[in-house]
């Protein structure tokens, strides 16, 4: 064993400062980005391109694929996209149904890329890639400009929290390397990007069956064009880190693999824990501290957001799978009710008052989904809507849940701000949802025979019971007179 | 290449921390642990840091494992032996750590694997007390079902899938664990993480449920099953250099050894196998061979090597111009026969 061997082993479970820790893995952590766009607009043969033209795609490979490729195009060139395209049924249409996973790496970095259809009818398979991605390269079609699958796709980017957009305007050959073109789109955009909060952008005008500014630049052919290629934008992208904000380790399982050890294991979705550090346990709230954290490796003394570790406590407390546990300051949200906004991703749209399963970290627990409004896509607006979302929609919901929830706002924790819903007649996964806030009113929950406990100055009071709804009902009606303090008291106990 | 040159600075000294680990010693882990929390009783140094790219993909691997256990009520780790299965297996017995595999795992004998694989699963299975399962077609024995007399594609059908579905009916399993990754082929670069199957192991490439964050969706109904992939997103680089900066032990069938073999269609075929017939013209050749991958020996090309050590074999892989697929005579049959097979409950 050496002496540097050593010291960087604790140096690496030492507590580093944030912003450090996050520069020091910036450049060997890939990149996480998707392709998307709409229908054609040549994502698939983006990302082939960019195998291509970044050695990635082997011998055998690409006699594989120049043996497929048949008539393509008029350029002889093959048809790139097949690379990705590998299931038979995308073959036979030549679309994307499916999103495909590809990994290649330039000498700066790696990068994970997710190539998503661009089909209306397959949005949730673009939704899938999204989710985990760090940027997005977002294709239109030169001759085509902006469409309504293109805003779709940029608003369900930027709601899963993509903040960095490749606006690639493609099949820049098509349009006679026409500077305006380039202008109008990349205008076009701008505003769509403003609307939906995103800030960094690239455009770049881009041929990708031709190569041009994916690997390699066209200043021949596009000499007024002195922006980065494709992978020179994508090598200087950033990568997030989920380090800021509490500790978050949503609990997978309990481990007892004898009478004196009790461990909680779980992938460690936010913050920094160190022996010592009190935590709470959520929903419960019950408190302890850290005793150990416990690796194959070794007993560190640190572990930070990404680990997946085996934490020990100081006390016997009651700890199961689906739990929380949390940095005692610094806690997430925890209650019945949550604003969310979700992506509806199957055929039967996400229906009003039906009780779905809820997955959220390793909780899974029973949900009541009401929608409130949901997003046009031509105007960016959001319209007030309580019936079904269909499938695609992009709507605001509330959340109403039978037993306390835990979440983070998404913007605050991607990991702890997520969730699914299942559908449990079919059990498929029919949306993909961020939470935007903790509820404190009840709209929403109207069941039957179930009654609501409303706590409110005497005031505000006085004119509920003077309108003409409450007066029909009074006899239904139980009032009483509490102080403040009381009144907070029944609030904080959960039942 | 990303993270080459730090590879070669790992030194390999630690690896007897688990190689030498036997069913006694394996148990005295949990031991240690249970009843002892001072962190300088345990030697923190064992080895160098992984890099953060290879400790993210660690990271997501043990977290598909806990999940996947923690949500079924029957999981089962396929192990094919190969460099995969062993990191599969390393990555498995971290995610338990201190408690044991929690699991059994299942080989699927087709009759035709090398026999240094074969003794290398016992051994591992020994020490690391794992419950090991193997099966083998009772059908496809009795009627002599071979890659030679019966062809490639009927004897993967056959001794593989369908010896695979047999052996997953009759323990029942709800989960079954794979180490195929989504840089291997272009079907398996579509699937999903937790990846369903219907009551009769089919697999339905358009209609996969959608696979958000991490997010795991493991509701299923009786009889069918989720075939799930903590290796996915890792590539075959990284299946090495993990490999390296673990020191997993691997069978010695992946380092260049002089070895008896034939070329056949354009494929290094092994000849050493008592049950190995050259055909008419064909020369017996002897010298340096190793292979990128394991299977069937019939049916696993090899390659010219002199890579001995596990750096070598990376240097190798590193200025590779064909993929670790090329060798394989199934995947050569015809465009998408991957997918075909998958379908059919191939894993
Ligand atoms: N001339 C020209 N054709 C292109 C270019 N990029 C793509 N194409 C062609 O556009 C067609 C569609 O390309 P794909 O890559 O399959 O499009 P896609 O966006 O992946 O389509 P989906 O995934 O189905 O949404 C193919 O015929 C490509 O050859 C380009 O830069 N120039
Ligand atoms: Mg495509």
């Amino acid at each position: 064993m050496t002496a540097p061997a050593n010291t960087a082993a604790l140096a690496e479970v030492q507590d580093l400062p944030e912003a450090e820790a996050a520069k020091a893995v910036k450049d060997s952590r890939p990149l996480r980005l998707i392709t998307c766009g709409s229908v054609d607009d040549g994502k698939s043969t983006l990302i082939g391109r960019l195998l291509w033209d970044t050695k990635a795609v082997k011998e055998d490979q690409a006699a594989a694929l120049s043996r497929d490729s048949g008539k393509q195009n008029d350029l002889g060139l093959p048809d790139f996209a097949l690379l990705l395209d590998g299931l038979q049924a995308e073959r036979e249409q030549g679309i994307t149904i499916d999103v495909a996973y590809r990994y290649f790496s330039t000498d700066r970095r790696s990068f994970i890329v997710a190539d998503t259809p661009g089909h209306e009818q397959y949005t949730r398979n673009m939704a899938t890639g999204a989710s985990t991605a760090d940027l997005a390269v977002l294709l239109v079609d030169a001759r085509a400009g902006l469409l309504e699958q293109t805003r779709r796709h940029a608003t369900i980017a930027s709601l899963m929290g993509i903040k960095q957009f490749v606006l690639a305007v493609n099949k820049f050959d098509l349009v006679s390397y026409d500077k305006s073109v380039f202008d109008r789109i990349s205008h076009e955009f701008k505003e769509l990007a403003l609307s939906l909060g995103v800030r960094q952008i690239t455009a770049i005008p881009m041929s990708a069956l031709k190569g041009e500014n994916v690997v390699y630049g066209a200043s021949t052919i596009m000499p007024w064009y002195d922006g980065p290629t494709l992978v020179q934008a994508l090598e200087l992208a950033t990568i997030r880190t989920a380090t800021a904000g509490g500790f978050r380790l949503p609990v997978q399982r309990v481990s007892r693999p004898g009478e004196s050890f009790r461990g909680y294991q779980g992938t460690v979705a936010g913050g920094s824990i160190k022996p010592g550090d009190s935590v709470a346990i959520l929903p419960s709230g019950m408190v302890a501290n850290v005793k150990q954290i416990v690796t194959f490796d070794l007993v560190r003394n640190a572990a930070v957001a990404g680990d997946a570790i085996t934490l020990v406590l100081d006390r016997q407390v009651d700890v199961s799978r689906g739990d929380m546990i949390a940095s005692l300051d610094g806690q997430p949200m925890t209650g019945l009710g949550f604003d969310a906004q979700l992506v509806a991703l199957q055929p039967g749209g996400i229906e009003p008052g039906k009780r779905y399963w809820l997955k959220a970290g390793s909780r899974r627990q029973r949900v009541v989904v009401q929608p409130v409004s949901q997003l046009e896509l031509s105007s960016g607006k959001w319209k007030p809507h309580a019936e079904t979302l269909a499938m695609n929609a992009i709507g605001k919901v509330r959340l109403s849940f039978d037993e306390l929830a835990v979440f983070d706002t998404y913007e605050q924790n991607r990991a702890t701000g997520a969730f699914i819903l299942i559908d449990p007649d079919t059990n498929n996964t029919v949306a993909g949802g961020m939470v935007t806030a903790k509820r404190s009113d009840l709209g929403g929950i109207h069941r039957e025979g179930e009654r609501v406990l409303l706590s409110l100055p005497a005031d505000l009071a006085e004119e509920l019971m003077a309108s003409e709804a409450f007066a029909a009902r009074r006899d239904d009606v139980d009032i009483r007179r509490i102080s403040g303090q009381r009144s907070n008291e029944i609030f904080e106990t959960p039942d | 290449m990303r993270g080459s040159r730090q590879a070669a600075e790992q030194p390999i000294d630690h690896s007897k921390t688990h190689s030498r680990t036997n069913r006694q010693e394996s148990r005295d882990h949990m031991h240690k642990h249970t009843s002892e929390f001072d962190p300088h009783l345990k030697d923190p140094v064992t080895k160098p840091p992984l890099d953060p790219h290879l400790k993210a993909l660690e990271n997501e691997a043990i977290h598909i494992f806990r999940e996947v256990a923690a949500e079924f009520e029957n999981p089962v780790m396929l192990y094919s032996i190969g460099k995969d299965s062993s990191v599969l297996l390393h990555l498995a017995r971290k995610a338990f750590y201190p408690g044991r595999v929690p699991f059994p795992l299942l080989h699927i004998d087709t009759g035709w694997k090398f026999p240094e694989m074969i003794a290398f699963r016992d051994e591992m299975a020994e020490r690391f007390d794992l419950d090991l399962v193997v099966h083998t077609n009772p059908r496809g024995q009795e009627e002599g079902i071979g890659p030679f007399s019966h062809g490639s594609a009927y004897h993967t059908d056959v001794m593989k899938t369908e010896a695979l579905r047999q052996a997953l009916d009759a323990g029942k399993y709800d989960a079954a664990f794979g180490g195929a990754r989504r840089d291997e082929e272009a079907s398996r670069a579509k699937e999903r993480i937790y990846s369903f199957r219907t009551p009769d192991h089919k697999w339905d490439p358009r209609n996969q449920r959608p696979e958000l964050w991490n997010i795991y969706n493991g509701n299923i109904r009786r009889g069918e099953s989720v075939r799930a992939f903590p290796l996915s997103n890792w590539t075959e680089v990284d299946i090495w250099r993990y490999i390296q900066a673990e020191n997993i032990p691997l069978p010695p069938l992946y380092y260049a050894k002089n070895r008896r073999f034939v070329e056949r269609d354009g494929m290094l075929m092994w000849a050493e196998d008592p049950r190995f017939q050259p055909l008419p013209g064909e020369q017996i050749q002897e010298g340096m061979l190793r292979f990128r991958t394991l299977g069937c020996w019939p049916l696993t090309g090899g390659i010219r090597s002199t890579a001995t050590t596990l750096d070598e074999v990376i240097a190798e892989l590193e200025i590779a111009t064909v993929s670790e697929r090329q060798g394989r005579a199934i995947d050569r049959d015809q465009a998408g026969s991957m997918e075909k097979k998958k379908r059919e409950g191939y894993f």
